[in-house]
């Protein structure tokens, strides 16, 4: 009996739940958020492991080897994951969307080539170096190991970028025939490879990469300075943190908002989307929304959303300073994207963003009063923020990924077309079963590497682990019984 | 800016596409023979007893596995690149195999590198059993899944399960020869016991698989396989692997590690005589049939050559960095 008939006479419910385009797109969302958390901890940690590696080779400050020592480990712990992460997904182009491999194959083939030879080799060929190779090989060519690493990961979200880019604003192809099959076939690489949303992609996902980590760094040498004040090098780690909110977070805000333009440009559908906004019409900007009630958290269209607005200023934003412009809605469509979740996503990444630039700005105001160590409400509020810089990212990524739906290329290819015809809606559920559950450990493990790390750290600092007034906020609580 | 440069209609050489198959299979034996001994080191880790021999096997492979592991990325991606159809079809037509073999990976990867993150025995334990079961199912399911491929042949079929017995077999062998190679004699002299048995299996399986293959005559194997240059791969692999043995009874490790690593290398090319000039079987696809369009493989060629060229740089210095003996305490000042 074949997996699908196994199923067959189950209630309607599972049955929706097992569709083969269903279960693979759930599979990929759901491998992809965990492996661009790891992706990105990567790029955004390459700056930091370049700087105290290179700080410790030519200083030999203890406090740069403690700090390069400690990164270091979580940038091992976090590539690991993010290739064995990674691994499943080069796959899943094949295994799930065999179509779409198959269309346009030989566009996105050789960017995919290239991050494997060009960048995945250098990161993992180099990191060997950095990990095991302190002793083997001269200080120069170390702190150059570190830079390639770095290079590595800054080259891996450049081709997969390209390939994404491409997807979004497909050009430089034709459709050809093949064996009874409509593909791709390439005709201007230029074209193809270095489209014009490339570059806005690049730097919003690098950008957002480096804030993510630059939180993450703060909110544990927070916790570190918290409960060991005169610690020294995670002084040094929570000023250089901040430093680089105060240049990244302002940065993100203007940038994303040409890139929102140009995504009005190019995608006016997944605009529409970000807004909720369905007549063609004149466009407001909603500063604030919330629901009114329960459908409209679903369904948030004005008229059921509490709505805090600059009228017009949607269509001044949108044109680039024409308060008349019209903005195409959401009804000029025959399918949309789910907007509720392109809508919402944007509203929390947006949020999140304004909030990063609150904490460097305050951040920033204590470091030149001398007083960023001493403030227990700062170092509990980096605390706190530590996981929301990836909110942030992984938001960005759903309004870029879900707002094109239901297209996998733009205009081109639907994703229910790109969607393996072989594939049983069983051998779906079974693999998305396994994925959710696998990479929910993963996902754990590495929070607990993490938590050991600083305890280690903690111990080595003679910090008392015991105290009464212990955090007890998203950190795991270290205390000394494990 | 390219276009002009490159031919849109022919390929640069005529024979670009046959070279291209030749790159993708380099790449898939590049992988086999150096995540092989990395398998292998993990399969022979579950017969060490003491901390000290268990840290001086993962000292040994930590360096490189993971650089090792990228040569499967680049495999699946040179294949796309180039013969996007056999990859959707190779991939989608063994879903649950692809799968099994990804998670083994994946325990075979996070086992060792969370091992050290905390000194607790029953941690050390889990860990343990994540990298030995990951290392012991991933070349099989691996070799399963390429003797799907190359033989038409269903999972539970004699020419597939050989392959994979194969593969599994090869790796443990390799790795025994690349411990052997870097750690003290008492140590080498003992895993030389499970090099040979596994190199003695190795060429007891091929056998038994080409004969296999010969009689259900699966994707029309039977004709390549009595071929002459199967014949010879199959000579020299022998050859190899009774060489390999000989070598390792006389404690000459280092040149039984480069005649076992021979023989990973030549199943690769026995897998290419399969795969040639019908690159996917079951569909009948052949590598002319299968390959992109002149003016793509022109431009990853123009731009993706030389960078393979400085890969392999990168492995040579990689491994010259980490040459010499290891220990429980890594490789050393």
């Amino acid at each position: 009996m074949s997996p699908s008939t196994l199923f067959s006479g189950v209630d309607p419910g599972w049955v929706a739940l097992l569709s083969p385009e269903l279960a693979s797109r759930a599979q990929f969302g759901w491998t992809i958020s965990v492996h661009i958390l790891f992706a990105s901890l990567s790029i955004g940690l390459a700056p930091f492991i370049i700087y105290f590696t290179w700080k410790d080779v030519r200083t030999d400050d203890e406090r740069f080897a403690r700090l390069r020592s400690f990164w270091v480990t979580v940038f091992a712990v976090g590539f690991v994951m993010g290739t064995v992460t990674g691994i499943p997904m080069s796959f899943q182009f094949g295994t799930n969307f065999p179509q779409f491999s198959a269309v346009a194959g030989e566009l996105i083939g050789g960017p995919l080539a290239f991050e494997a030879k060009m960048a995945f080799f250098l990161e993992a060929v180099f990191l060997g170096v950095l990990l095991y190779g302190r002793e083997r090989v001269r200080d120069r060519t170390y702190v150059l190991s570190s830079v390639l690493v770095g290079v590595g990961a800054w080259l891996s979200g450049f081709w997969i970028l390209i390939v994404n880019a491409w997807m979004q604003t497909p050009r430089g192809y034709e459709m050809v025939a093949r064996d009874g099959m409509e593909v791709a076939r390439l005709t201007d690489p230029s074209a193809a490879f270095l489209s014009p949303r490339m570059p806005w992609m690049y730097v919003h996902m690098i950008n957002a990469s480096v804030i993510a980590v630059a939180l993450l760094v703060a909110g544990v040498s927070a916790y570190i300075v918290w409960k060991s004040r005169e610690t020294e090098a995670w002084n040094t780690a929570l000023k250089l943190a901040v430093v680089i909110l105060l240049v990244t977070a302002p940065m993100q805000a203007v940038h994303g908002d040409a890139y929102a333009r140009h995504v009005q440009d190019t995608q006016p559908q997944k605009f529409a989307a970000m807004e909720a906004h369905y007549e063609t019409d004149e466009a407001d900007l909603h500063l604030l929304a919330f629901p009114r009630d329960v459908d409209a958290l679903n369904d948030p269209r004005a008229e059921n959303l509490v709505t805090v607005s600059l009228p017009r200023v949607g269509s001044f934003l949108a044109s680039g300073g024409d308060f008349d412009a019209e903005v195409i809605g959401l009804n000029e469509y025959e399918e949309n994207p789910p907007v509720a979740l392109v809508f919402w996503s944007f509203r929390v990444m947006v949020g999140l963003g304004f909030l990063f630039i609150a904490l460097a700005l305050w951040g920033g105001y204590l470091t030149y009063d001398g007083r960023l160590s001493d403030s227990d409400r700062y170092l509990k509020t980096m605390v706190a923020a530590s996981p929301l810089g990836y909110a942030a990212l992984l938001t960005g990524w759903y309004v870029t990924e879900i707002g094109r739906q239901p297209w996998v290329i733009q205009g081109e290819l639907r994703t229910s077309e790109a969607v393996s015809p072989t594939l049983t809606g069983a051998e779906a559920t079974l693999s998305l079963i396994g994925f959710v559950g696998v990479y929910v450990g993963l996902v754990v493990t590495a929070l607990y590497v993490l938590k050991w790390l600083v305890r280690d750290e903690l111990r080595t600092l003679g910090a008392d682990e015991s105290v009464d007034d212990s955090w007890r906020g998203p950190l795991p609580e270290v205390s000394g019984d494990d | 800016m390219t276009e002009s440069l490159l031919p849109v209609d022919a390929y640069l050489v005529s024979s670009l596409p046959e070279i291209w198959f030749g790159a993708v299979v380099f790449a898939l034996g590049t992988y086999v023979v150096l995540d092989g001994f990395d398998f292998g080191i993990g399969m022979l880790y579950a017969t060490r007893t003491t901390e000290h021999e268990r840290e001086t096997f993962l000292s040994a492979f930590g360096p490189v596995w993971d650089a090792n592991e990228v040569w499967l990325i680049a495999f699946g991606t040179m294949l796309l690149a180039a013969f996007p159809r056999v990859y959707s079809s190779l991939f989608a037509d063994h879903y649950l195999l692809v799968f099994g073999f990804v998670f083994a990976l994946l325990f075979r990867g996070v086992g060792p590198e969370l091992r050290e993150q905390r000194d607790d025995e029953r941690w050390k334990r889990y860990c343990d059993y994540s990298f030995v079961g990951g290392s012991a199912l991933a070349p099989l399911l691996f070799g399963v899944l390429a003797g799907r491929w190359a033989f038409d042949a269903a999972t539970l079929s004699l020419p597939a399960l050989l392959t994979g017995v194969c593969l599994t077999a090869v790796s443990v062998a390799t790795g025994a020869a690349f411990l052997a190679a870097k750690s003290e004699p008492d140590l080498a002299s003992d895993l030389r016991r499970y090099g040979v048995a596994a190199t003695l299996a190795y060429l007891v399986g091929t056998v038994a698989l080409l004969a296999s293959a010969v009689a259900t005559d699966a994707a029309g194997a039977a004709e390549t396989v009595l071929s002459l240059p199967a014949a010879a791969v199959v000579a020299l692999s022998i050859a190899a692997g009774l060489g390999g043995i000989v070598l390792a009874r006389r404690g000459r490790y280092r040149a039984w590690l480069a005649s076992a690593l021979a023989l990973p290398a030549l199943l690769s090319v026995l897998l290419a005589l399969l795969l040639y000039p019908t690159i996917y079987p079951p569909t009948g696809l052949t590598v002319r049939a299968a390959v992109v369009s002149p003016l793509a493989l022109n431009l990853v060629t123009v731009l993706g050559f030389p960078v393979l060229l400085l890969v392999l740089w990168y492995f040579k210095y990689l491994y010259g960095v980490f040459s010499g003996p290891v220990d429980a305490e890594g490789y050393g000042g």
